[in-house]
């Protein structure tokens, strides 16, 4: 379907740790509490691994916002992943702000596992925070919908076991003064 | 030929990744929402999917069997699961994938039950949802590498902290089994709550003579190493290879040497208690110098430091020493430290009950004779304060007694849970004053729950005991007299649903049927042994149903009341559990560690350190000369946090490198 014939409706990607916000998500799919379907939730083991340049590829890949969900500050399963996570997020807003990427756009927020209303409630305000702000439009480059892992069947036997470096391989603007500006 | 179809496309003849897609319906969990059916030909167009297919239960047998023919046949050599939550079923489809001859670590699921089809309004939206978390896994998973499970090998011993009737019934059942146990008890007896009780429901079987065996049993057991007065400082390790500190506090007289024979006691200078006795609920003194019960286990008397005289003024004869044959004092004891290291540990850390005083409405602590069901308790008690007599605190009868049920519990202002034991105890209570003391009885309760076995039987034997029930919330207690023959007493205000209006029952002792809370250090001690507390702050077990005494940290178990209010059966029921999951860790000699480590690209490194600093658990070293870090995988526990911090991108980590990772997210976002 082509991005003109239905309305708006943000993509959001979610960074959740496995401890506490995936598993939150799950209570919240136990409990049938039911959200906006736009957030995509991606698996860490914790929110210390959320790479800045994570959150550049998911603009990049045409997410129109970025939630991060980790374990509230002296939970995490690691202990200080999350102080990681919490301190990274600074800097990255610093970034997206000179990139011209609206504040609203990325969240970072603590939820336990105990707390499946809390994921309900968070993807909801995203999500309509997000289409307020209407879809994202990155300013130079073009965005870049084929990448790692996506080879042509047939070429498949050629690309066999694609190679790590090809994903940090610089992709527009975005990528390069990302990790630089760490 | 099973449902779903093969994917029409050619199958790569060479090792390129080569993709199965399998789309379970969970019965209508995920068909009822998510057409299934568009998902696996949305599947089937992806690069590198060489087969899809949807079926009813893929955790099922059949379902296993699908993907493992598949692999067999050399359709597929990576395996994508569209299925419930990978928490819930990774390591099935794991052992699948491996039972089919392919690495376990080439399969990623796509969680479109709890994430799609069990919060998704809409039946389309639904679809389009899955259609991308499935994109998302098809492209990280070809990019998979091959990980042979790492396994370790477990250590025979178990730690078992809480030594209540959950922590002694699991430690006695691997000391049984020949599992040396480290019991550790942070009070000076093991006994937990049930040690304070006169009688159990439903038998009515004394509590004592049911506990005070299985204490001794402890105490004497081979195998078992029991540490009171001691609690536990840090732990680390992981399942299999856990070092735990502990700590153990001085009691100022030697356990080795002390018999218990209580001399000391008597010949302190102190001729009465002057203090607060904590075992009775303050409901008696006691000397600086002190057994909490005559049964206590270890029978080792302790020295409170903050009463004993000597600690206070350093000058008092010391007559406890003189009156020891046993040269057992040692006032120059200090904290002493053991480290032992463990396969596994069990949390038996128990309960405490409500603060009653919290709801000024029920006049505990400002009317006396307003008790306590752990006071009462310890009144029924022959070693008790009052050697089993029901007095009031100026030493009468109690002509009228009134219980109320569920008090801090299912209140919306204190605690929504039902406590699960009060009813029973309440009534226990009830039938046990009657008994001893024939006074009028009322229980006041807001539904009676008794389920159990006998439990149904046990409140219609107390109601043919004549015990009044009245049904209906308590608004308060009072001692103002609204007419002559309420001077004098308590009187319980209440509303009685049965006959529809408000009651005033004056009474001489009110009974606060207290609710069960989590440990008021619940959280530290949840930090400590890194699991996870429900927001009312009982442990959390692995699953409910299915795994009700694991906790998400392997080699960590949970027993009794620590997890949720329970009573003696089912404690000792979990405690049995909790000790069979140990004991089936420990003999298969070994246990599976964490896949997901960080491993360093050397050429890469740029030698910044970013990394060495930031590691939690100290995992990344620093090769000086050649100015390269390096991770050892086998203290590294795989959280990636130095991988999302590595300038460099050198640092990876397997199963979520930077490019899988980056897949999955150009996945989930390429097909809407
Ligand atoms: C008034 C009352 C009456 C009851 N009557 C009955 C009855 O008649 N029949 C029945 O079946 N049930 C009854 N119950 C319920 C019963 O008390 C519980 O089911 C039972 O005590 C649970 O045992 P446990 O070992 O899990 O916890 P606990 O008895 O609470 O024991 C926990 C132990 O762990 C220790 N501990 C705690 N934290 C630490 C730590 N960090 N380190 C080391 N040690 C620690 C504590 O000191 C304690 O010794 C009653 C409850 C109440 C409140
Ligand atoms: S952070 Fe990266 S570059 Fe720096 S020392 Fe660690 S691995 Fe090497
Ligand atoms: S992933 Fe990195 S930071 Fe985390 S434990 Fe392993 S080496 Fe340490
Ligand atoms: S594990 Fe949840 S934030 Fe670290």
């Amino acid at each position: 379907m082509s991005e003109t014939d239905r309305p708006f409706e943000p993509r959001i990607v979610a960074f959740f740790c496995t401890w506490c916000t995936y598993t939150a998500a799950d209570l919240a799919g136990i409990s049938r509490m039911q959200y906006a379907p736009n957030v995509r939730a991606i698996r860490l083991m914790c929110s210390g691994r959320v790479d800045p340049q994570f959150v550049l590829a998911a603009f990049r890949d045409g997410a129109d916002g970025v939630l991060i969900g980790g374990c509230h500050p002296g939970d995490c399963h690691y202990q200080e992943g999350n102080v990681n996570a919490l301190r990274r997020f600074e800097l990255l807003r610093r970034m997206l702000r000179d990139f011209g990427i609206e504040e609203g756009r990325v969240r970072l927020e603590w939820i336990s596992a105990a707390e499946g209303d809390k994921v309900q409630r968070v993807c909801n305000e995203m999500t309509e925070r997000v289409r307020a702000l209407g879809p994202l439009r990155l300013e130079p480059g073009p965005r870049r919908r084929v990448g790692v892992g996506v080879v042509p069947v047939g070429a498949a036997e050629a690309a066999a076991g694609p190679a790590a470096g090809e994903a940090s391989e610089p992709v527009g603007v975005l990528e390069t003064e990302g990790r630089e500006a760490r | 030929m099973p449902e779903g179809g093969l994917n029409p496309k050619a199958v790569s003849t060479d090792g390129g990744p080569r993709i199965g897609v399998y789309v379970c319906h969970c019965g209508l969990n995920i068909a009822g929402k998510v057409d299934v059916k568009a998902v696996v030909e949305f599947a089937a167009s992806l690069p590198h999917v060489t087969v899809a297919r949807d079926y009813k239960f893929m955790c099922s047998d059949p379902g296993q069997e699908l993907i493992q023919q598949d692999l067999r046949d050399g359709l597929v050599n990576r395996v994508v699961v569209a299925s419930c939550s990978p928490l819930m079923h990774e390591a099935t489809f794991r052992r699948a994938t491996a039972a089919g001859g392919e690495s376990p670590s080439h399969v990623q699921m796509a969680s479109i039950r709890e994430h799609v089809s069990w919060v998704t309004a809409d039946g389309d939206d639904a679809t389009e949802k899955a259609k991308a978390l499935v994109a998302g896994a098809v492209r990280r998973v070809a990019l998979h590498e091959v990980l042979e499970p790492r396994q370790s090998p477990v250590r025979p011993d178990v730690m078992v902290v809480g030594g209540g009737i959950a922590g002694i019934h699991a430690a006695l059942t691997l000391a049984d089994a020949g599992k040396h146990v480290y019991l550790v008890e942070r009070e000076t007896t093991i006994g937990g709550h049930m040690a304070k009780f006169d009688k159990t429901f439903p038998t009515l079987d004394c509590a004592a003579c049911i506990l005070t065996p299985k204490m001794s049993a402890v105490r004497t057991h081979p195998n078992i190493t029991l540490w009171t007065y001691s609690d536990v400082v840090s732990v680390e390790g992981y399942a299999g290879d856990f070092r735990v500190r502990v700590r153990h506090r001085p009691r100022y007289v030697r356990e080795d040497l002390c018999t218990g024979c209580l001399a000391c006691i008597d010949a302190c200078v102190h001729k009465q208690g002057k203090f607060e006795d904590e075992w009775n609920e303050g409901l008696s003194k006691r000397k600086p110098i002190y057994i909490p019960f005559p049964q206590a286990t270890p029978p080792v008397v302790v020295v409170d430091r903050e009463a004993c005289i000597w600690f206070k003024t350093g000058k008092c004869p010391r007559t406890c020493v003189d009156a020891c044959e046993r040269d057992a004092f040692d006032f120059e004891q200090t904290e002493t430290f053991d480290e032992v290291e463990v396969g596994a540990i069990i949390l038996a850390t128990g309960y405490r009950t409500f603060d009653a005083s919290r709801m000024p409405e029920y006049g505990y602590g400002l009317y006396p004779n307003v008790y306590t069901s752990l006071e009462v308790e310890r009144l029924l008690n022959a070693a008790g304060p009052t050697n089993g007599e029901i007095v009031l605190r100026d030493g009468s009868r109690p002509r009228t007694v009134g219980i109320i049920h569920c008090v801090g519990s299912r209140d919306a202002k204190h605690n929504l849970w039902c406590s699960k034991v009060c009813c029973m105890y309440s009534l226990k209570l009830a039938h046990m004053v009657k008994e001893r003391i024939g006074a009028e009885v009322y229980n006041f309760y807001i539904d009676m729950r008794t389920p159990g076995k006998g439990y149904e039987e046990f409140y219609d034997k107390v109601l043919r005991e004549g015990v009044h029930m009245v049904r209906g919330r308590v608004a308060g207690v009072t001692d103002e007299a609204a007419s002559p023959e309420e001077e004098g007493h308590l009187v319980i205000r209440a509303e009685d649903t049965l006959i529809g209006s408000v009651r005033r029952i004056p009474v001489d002792m009110v009974i606060l049927a207290v609710g069960i809370e989590p440990q008021p250090d619940a959280q530290e001690v949840r930090r400590l042994f890194n699991v996870s507390c429900g927001s009312e702050g009982f442990f959390t077990e692995r699953h409910p149903k299915l795994a009700p005494v694991s906790t998400f940290t392997d080699g960590i178990f949970l027993a009794g009341a620590c997890q949720g209010p329970k009573d003696i059966p089912d404690s000792v029921a979990q405690a049995g559990a909790a000790a069979a999951e140990a004991l089936a860790m420990i003999d298969r000699g070994h246990v599976t560690l964490e896949s997901s480590t960080a491993f360093i690209d050397d050429a890469a490194c740029s030698g910044c350190k970013t990394c060495v600093g930031l590691c939690p658990f100290g995992a990344i070293a620093f090769d000086e000369d050649r100015k390269k870090a390096a991770v050892n995988e086998v203290v590294c526990k795989g959280c990636g946090i130095c991988v999302g911090a590595c300038p460099s991108g050198a640092a990876q980590q397997h199963l979520f490198t930077d490019a899988q990772i980056l897949s999955e997210i150009e996945g989930v976002l390429e097909y809407v």
